[in-house]
């Protein structure tokens, strides 16, 4: 009953139908680093936390696996997602007020939340080894 | 309910009624990501390092522990209100999806709830 009269139905176009533009891969991006930060970040986050509660043992053991190639790799992409997510948050933001929805506005901060994103990964990775 | 067309099977029934709600409270949980996970950013900058010693001393102050129980709490409430948009995009069958949003809220409930214990253990000098 409840797939009654939905056979043969018009389906919305999909991804591979559109043309691709930054504002398509903003909002994938968005969904991709939230639900990544969700698993990785969160768990991360409670390891982290876990660590210092179990005491001096089991912060060495966590910190021995954070500075493993495979350890930066998994930070440095925790803190990308996270910037990115933020970034493309704040555009979320200024959308959600009706603003930017101007064809040149909207493409100009689709491509500038993304790259503003990596810029501030960058730059937090630097204030964090360097000081 | 009859069997009619789509349209005719949910016309005048009106919206679901609970999606503002869920929109609302994601904006609401987004500020507070925004200003707590920017000041765990500064604070791990502003640390002479990551060593044990260093981080318990920092973390079992007050206010750092006050932060972090916020942080963990209003990340996950964000996280499970994100993934749930996730699942339901995602997971088309009615069954699999009613088991996917159950396991997703007894994950994120167990996950903050172990944050927050972490942290009060910490603030409360289990290791003092």
């Amino acid at each position: 009953m409840a797939t009654a009269g939905t056979k043969n139905r018009p389906l919305s176009p999909h991804l591979q139908i559109w043309r691709w533009g930054p504002h398509m891969f903003v909002s994938i991006l968005h969904r991709v680093t939230g639900n990544g930060m969700a698993v990785a970040g969160l768990g991360v986050l409670l390891w982290w936390l876990g660590a210092l509660a179990g005491g001096p043992a089991a912060y060495a053991t966590f910190a021995s696996w954070m500075t493993t190639p495979i350890g930066y790799l998994v930070l440095v992409g925790i803190s990308w997602a996270f910037f990115s997510h933020m970034m493309s948050g704040l555009r979320h933001f200024v959308l959600d007020i009706g603003a930017g929805y101007e064809l040149t506005w909207n493409k100009t901060w689709s491509i500038v939340a993304p790259v503003l994103g990596v810029v501030l990964t960058a730059a937090f990775w630097a204030l964090l080894l360097l000081r | 309910m009859g069997n009619g067309t789509s349209i005719g099977r949910v016309r005048g029934l009106g919206s679901a009624k609970s999606g503002p709600h869920h929109w609302i409270l994601q904006r609401m949980t987004a500020i507070g990501n925004l200003l707590l996970v920017l000041w765990l950013v500064v604070s791990l900058i502003l640390l002479p390092d990551l060593s044990y010693g260093t981080v318990v001393g920092w973390l079992s102050r007050p206010v750092p522990a006050l932060a972090m129980t916020l942080l963990v709490i209003s990340t996950f409430w964000h996280a499970r209100l994100g993934m749930q948009v996730m699942l339901e995009d995602y997971v088309h069958e009615h069954g699999n999806k009613f088991a996917c949003i159950a396991a997703l809220n007894l994950v994120a409930f167990a996950g903050a709830a172990f944050g927050v214990f972490c942290v009060v253990r910490l603030a409360l000098g289990a290791h003092a």
